[in-house]
């Protein structure tokens, strides 16, 4: 068998395949986050709340409804964004003027809030979601076999991060939201509606959060703790890619990803520190991220 | 005459004596020290292990408190006070610390975490409480760490690793590969596991460390895989067991090799379904459907929680139950006396079948070889376990010869 520095190849290949799929649900919710980062100033922390909500409603849809797992992938997006869009028009605008600190600490609060719910309603073991029928079984790639419906979770979430940088960056109504976040006053003086581009911008957000619930539930099991141990590696993410830069945190979530999934490899038991170790790198040679713009 | 004489001094004499003897007989005389017993549940409310305990401990308690009352009239209050460990060892021994110094509690139960059992065990044996350990699994308990003052009440890692581990060696899976949580715990599990492989003439391929709460698993799993072993042992518990067995039938790695989960919980079975999990081999000290006791309790258990108990809870309540008919019997509530009742009077009840408190603390009770059922063998709600074999309390835990324990005379 080849190898490389001991590790057979095989191995190596598997691994950064799977360090691609972990990296792409990485991508999905930092860029959430930086979305909301980069036009609202927000440090959301409800973000992994909103995620598992997310895989929640679908095992929902699922139980309770009937919905199956396609409208789901539509739908639950859009019910966790009109839940962002409450959160943002009855509690976080009146914050913007404050500190961020203190649209951090809501945040934080409402997370707490919305696990202990779903804790107190389906405890901590979680639900199982069967994985759709059209996408069980997988490909035989020769050094590994991977599930058709981790192939899935790549391209979708390529393409939604692609479509949301593209978004942005390219079009007209992204050109309005980042005239929106540069300078409200003058945008408002053009006659846009800047606190409509704001509840917008974090009822996206929220959704974006949601999609990536939707993909995770059929991968791993439906439980209120699904978010809270996954969003301080997305914050590590979103702080390294530069805060607010939405390339940034695509291109970090995935890189981070495959790091993540070579030193499984390497040394499994620095797995849970590794991202840490990247980020306090990243801090000390440039604190803006490597992304980021320095203001 | 004078032998008349003699007999009457000597009733004279008597007759205190055999009045106090009978007062202290009565439960109104018994030497409380506030004339109440106050029971500390110490669990974990909401983190990953709640479902084992956490609320349904709480409730297991207060049933066994009020059956309790309801049968022995007891002429002293009893009473229960509970809090959320949050699997953290400080928080658990600084509660505790603080019922025993400023609430008068007497023993405190559930305990679902080995590092949180080990740093309250110190506190109860400085303080000269009791406590019994019925969630946590750490052999240590018994072992180097164990105290005059602590009982081991359900289950460990020597005896989970024993029970499934040898059967399933047995069954010719000889190979094994290790998927362990990167704590206390996991690494107790996998070297006890490990060890019953070896002496059963398996061999361990490999291991590959978790850290707790790993948000993905098929890494580790392609690791596994790649060994070639026939067994890969999950030396992990909760919710990562539930995501490793997950992740193992979407690589569709159980084509070729089994999964032994070596801590499994019935919740654990009912968050994954029987289509994941069927087949799988584990031990267990409980199971609801045993029998005509078992089934009774689980009945009144399911009206007031909605769930099936888990062994951790029936163990709470049978630990409970055991510990308040000790205080009758050694009429007071001093620890000594409590535990050398306890230690000295046989356990059978719903839970406990033969069981016995051994003086390292360890409770050894018959034990369980189960095999998850198929989804077609399945009849009715909660309906997992085919109970493959029983093991006697002797068989399964560690022999008393080889415990490391000071209080253990050899």
């Amino acid at each position: 068998m080849t190898a490389l520095f001991d590790i057979p190849i095989q191995a190596l290949m598997g691994q950064l395949m799977l360090g691609l799929v972990n990296g792409s649900f990485y991508a999905t919710l930092s860029l959430g986050l930086a979305v909301i980062f980069g036009m609202l100033n927000i440090i959301n922390f409800a973000h992994g709340a909103l995620y598992m909500m997310g895989a929640f409603l679908a095992w929902m849809g699922l139980e309770y409804l009937g919905i199956g797992y396609w409208p789901s992938l539509i739908l639950v997006p859009l019910a966790v964004g009109l839940f962002g869009v409450l959160i943002e028009r009855s509690m976080l605008r009146w914050l913007y003027k404050l500190d961020h600190l203190y649209g951090l600490l809501l945040t934080f609060g409402l997370a707490l809030v919305i696990e202990g719910l779903f804790i107190n309603g389906y405890g901590v073991s979680g639900q199982p979601y069967q994985i759709p029928a059209e996408l069980t079984g997988g490909f035989n790639l020769g050094f590994m076999f991977l599930p058709y419906y981790r192939g899935w979770v790549i391209f979708a979430s390529l393409l939604v991060c692609f479509g949301t940088w593209y978004g942005i960056e390219k079009t007209r109504l992204g050109a309005y939201l980042r005239a929106a976040t540069e300078n409200p006053k003058l945008t408002q003086a053009f006659g846009i509606n800047v606190p409509l581009m704001v509840m917008l911008t974090y009822g996206f957000g929220a959704a974006l959060a949601g999609f990536a619930g939707v993909l995770a539930a059929p991968a791993i099991q439906v439980s209120p703790l699904m978010g809270s141990h996954l969003i301080i590696i997305v914050f590590a993410v979103v702080v390294i890619g530069g805060m607010g830069s939405i390339l940034g945190s695509i291109l970090t979530g995935l890189g981070l990803g495959v790091v993540e999934g070579l030193t499984n490899l390497l040394y499994p038991a620095a797995s849970a520190t590794v991202v840490f170790v990247i980020m306090a790198i990243v801090l000390m040679v440039r604190p803006a991220g490597l992304f980021g713009k320095e203001k | 005459m004078k032998c008349k004489l003699l007999n009457v001094a000597l009733a004279a004499l008597l007759i205190p004596a055999a009045t106090t003897a009978w007062a202290q007989s009565k439960p109104a005389a018994m030497k409380l020290s506030d004339n109440m017993i106050k029971i500390g549940v110490l669990t974990d409310m909401s983190g990953v292990y709640s479902d084992l305990g956490g609320q349904g401990a709480v409730t297991a308690v207060q049933m066994a408190i009020d059956d309790f009352k309801a049968q022995y009239k007891p002429k002293f209050a009893i009473e229960m006070v509970y809090a959320d460990h949050q699997n953290k060892a400080d928080v658990g021994s600084n509660k505790v610390r603080e019922w025993y110094d400023t609430q008068g509690v007497d023993m405190v139960t559930d305990l679902l975490n080995s590092g949180v059992s080990l740093a309250v065990g110190k506190v109860t044996q400085e303080k000269k409480r009791i406590a019994i350990f019925v969630g946590s699994g750490s052999t240590r308990l018994t072992d180097q760490d164990c105290t005059p003052n602590t009982v081991h009440y359900a289950y460990d890692t020597y005896a989970l690793a024993n029970v499934a581990g040898k059967a399933i060696v047995k069954n010719g899976g000889d190979s094994w590969f290790f998927l362990t949580a990167d704590y206390a715990f996991g690494h107790s599990l996998e070297k006890d596991t490990s060890d019953v492989v070896k002496a059963n003439g398996g061999k361990v391929l490999g291991t590959v460390r978790h850290p707790l709460n790993a948000s993905d698993f098929s890494s580790y799993l392609l690791q596994a895989q790649a060994s070639k072993a026939k067994i890969i042992g999950l030396a992990n518990a909760g919710g990562d067991t539930i995501n490793s067995i997950k992740a193992a039938s979407e690589f569709g790695i159980t084509k070729n090799q089994q999964l032994a989960g070596l801590l499994m919980f019935i919740t654990d079975i009912h968050a994954l379904g029987l289509q994941t999990t069927q087949g799988m081999l584990l031990t267990s000290g409980f199971y609801w459907d045993k029998d005509d006791e078992t089934r009774k309790f689980s009945k009144r258990f399911f009206d007031k929680t909605k769930r099936n108990p888990t062994m951790v809870q029936a163990g709470d309540y049978s630990a409970v139950t055991t510990y308040l008919k000790a205080v009758v019997a050694a009429g007071t509530d001093e620890a000594g006396a409590v535990m050398a009742k306890m230690k000295s009077t046989p356990i059978n009840d719903f839970f406990a079948k033969n069981g016995k408190i051994r003086e390292n603390g360890r409770m050894i009770h018959d034990m369980y070889l189960m095999q998850v059922k198929k989804p077609s063998e399945s009849k009715y709600p909660w309906d997992y376990y085919d109970i493959k074999a029983v093991v006697s309390g002797e068989d399964a835990f560690q022999p008393l010869s080889a415990s490391q324990c000071p209080l253990v005379k050899k």
